[in-house]
């Protein structure tokens, strides 16, 4: 149909159903970040007020006093991804190509760490870790942790707990992936005398990468963000730059240099998602945004 | 020897996939035991002795019950108007034409790319330079805010498995658009409506991290938990988190059942199997590939 022939009303309606909620997004996620932009670039102290100067330093000066936490956060963030990587992809495997009818209790055991509270899993984590508890005792015993070593308080426990708490995510966009693999095209493989482990690389592999790389993705940006891990499981040695900034907005209150660490935060990520996705290729990443029809 | 290496081989995937599931519910499971704890301290971090004091007067302790009552009334609230609002989008989006669909794509998705922290203080930073007070309704307006793409996604994919015909069919017998609406549209649509809603209502009643930049005084489940972590944990935080999971999971299998009997009824196919939280979140695989890939 010729959009041009509709009726106005119907040429409207789209809008109409769009606005209301774009509105939203727009007055409480855009304007907001512009704000924040604004408060960054401020100078003065909570007493005497702030005021906009075109405060430039707060970032130089963001930079400098945390780059610890910042560098420790993208590790952290690496690194729990990684392992989720490791742990999600033969589990997102197992489910979709050998779950049968136990598929959809395989997928809702997945989702099941959402139903519960994410700081009490936290909490949980610090029962489960403590330092007389039994992963402590077996590791102890192998000779893997030193008499008095413990687990509370180091990074592999901060990292241990961002692995747990957003494995789903990484999960859930690998299963779909694989999900939607027509097995024909392994039975394809095998029929042109490839074995099972090539036929895994050259075919399963490579039509999973977009789940692969929405999951890491999914995975990476909240773990880069996330100072729960690091209160819980970690000590202020452990501190990512999620807790520096919400310590200096919440307790020491110096706004704009909260705000110029928060925008750090965002570029780096956005600036890492843009490469990735570049360097992972983008046109399998495309989405479904041609679906009206 | 060799026949046991062989079943191993076979049977690694399935193991492997065995223990991360074991890593998945673990901290659950232990949720829900150290709920029956008998903690001598104010702290509930070790086992001490069976008792079920903590389910006796699960809402006993006040701070707690107020604290998990703003919750429901928040999480009710900003559910309603987020699967609202969502909802519309996904209809757009699925059905219309119209210009600037990257740009709504884009804001849809943006927010699901943002680390929470990032949204937190950008909201705090508008509040504070537009001298809004922080409390239930600074909530209301984040929890909305973040709730609704994820609206929009689980909806989207409901839509886009649905048999137009049966709406032309309600057209052909004289039905007016709003009556084919209301009539064949929406409750075709209504599993995907409630599954996107409870995974709304999941989202809200477990944030931590906005909240803890828009609420001001107001005390939330999760900012009563984080607090009270600092001066003691009571059980009855075990208690209703157990409690929660317990009816969200009955809800969960009440969504899926219901839906498989809509789909056999009308026979409607979504191209997902799973459209209930798993299903959602899966697809929203889609939605953040198209983030990563700025216009």
């Amino acid at each position: 149909m010729n959009g041009a022939s509709k009726p106005l009303g119907r040429r409207l309606l789209p809008y109409g159903l769009l606005g209301p909620g774009l509105l939203w997004l727009t007055l409480f996620f855009v304007i907001p970040l512009y704000f924040m932009a604004r408060l960054s670039l401020e100078s003065g102290t909570l007493e005497t007020g702030f005021q906009f100067t075109w405060e430039w330093s707060n970032f130089s000066d963001a930079i400098t006093t945390y780059d610890e936490q910042f560098i420790r956060s993208f590790i952290y963030a690496g690194v729990a991804t990684l392992i989720a990587l490791v742990i999600a992809y033969p589990l997102a495997y197992a489910i979709a190509f050998r779950g049968g009818r136990w598929k959809n209790a395989l997928l809702f055991a997945v989702v099941a760490p959402f139903f519960t509270t994410y700081l009490i899993r936290t909490i949980a984590w610090t029962t489960i870790l403590s330092d007389d508890g039994v992963v402590v005792d077996v590791l102890k015993a192998v000779g893997i942790l030193g008499d008095d070593g413990r687990l509370l308080a180091t990074g592999t426990a901060v990292i241990a707990g961002i692995t747990y708490n957003f494995l789903p995510f990484m999960v859930l966009p690998i299963y779909a992936s694989l999900e939607r693999l027509d097995p024909r095209l392994i039975e394809a493989a095998k029929d042109l005398y490839s074995s099972s482990r090539t036929a895994f690389l050259k075919v399963t592999l490579p039509l999973s990468a977009p789940g692969i790389v929405a999951g890491t993705l999914l995975t990476f940006i909240p773990a880069a963000g996330d100072y729960i891990n690091a209160i819980f499981l970690g000590s202020t040695n452990q501190h990512m730059v999620g807790n520096v900034i919400q310590g200096l907005y919440l307790n020491l209150r110096d706004y704009p240099m909260a705000a110029a660490l928060s925008f750090i935060l965002m570029a780096v990520i956005m600036l890492m998602v843009v490469i990735y996705i570049r360097f992972a290729g983008s046109e399998a990443l495309m989405g479904e945004e041609e679906e009206a029809r | 020897m060799s026949g046991a290496w062989r079943w191993l081989r076979h049977n690694a995937v399935n193991i492997w996939a065995a223990g991360a599931i074991a890593y998945l519910l673990i901290p659950i499971a232990l949720i829900a035991v150290f709920s029956f704890n008998d903690p001598s301290g104010k702290f509930n971090y070790t086992w001490e002795g069976f008792s079920i004091d903590a389910w006796t007067n699960v809402f006993g302790v006040e701070e707690l019950t107020d604290a998990f009552l703003t919750s429901l009334r928040l999480a009710a609230l900003s559910t309603l108007a987020a699967t609202i609002l969502g909802t519309m989008i996904a209809l757009a989006l699925v059905r219309h034409q119209f210009h600037g669909r990257r740009v709504a794509n884009f804001l849809i998705v943006i927010p699901m790319a943002t680390p929470e922290v990032v949204i937190g203080a950008s909201l705090l930073s508008m509040f504070l330079i537009y001298g809004i007070s922080l409390g239930f309704f600074s909530l209301f307006l984040a929890h909305v805010m973040f709730s609704i793409s994820f609206v929009v996604i689980v909806v989207r994919s409901r839509l886009i498995g649905f048999d137009r015909r049966l709406e032309e069919a309600a057209r052909d017998l004289g039905a007016t658009p709003l009556t084919t609406f209301r009539t064949v549209t929406l409750p075709l649509l209504m599993p995907g409506l409630i599954g996107a809603a409870l995974l709304a209502f999941a989202l809200s009643i477990d944030d931590f991290v906005i909240s803890n930049f828009t609420s001001g005084t107001t005390v939330t489940f999760p900012l009563y938990i984080f607090g009270a972590a600092q001066r003691g944990i009571p059980v009855e935080v075990y208690s209703i988190a157990t409690l929660l999971f317990a009816v969200t999971v009955a809800a969960m299998v009440f969504v899926t059942w219901q839906q498989r009997r809509a789909e056999k009824m009308a026979e409607v196919r979504p191209d997902d199997t799973d459209e209930s939280g798993a299903g959602a979140l899966a697809s929203g695989r889609d939605a953040v590939s198209s983030a990563g890939s700025p216009a």
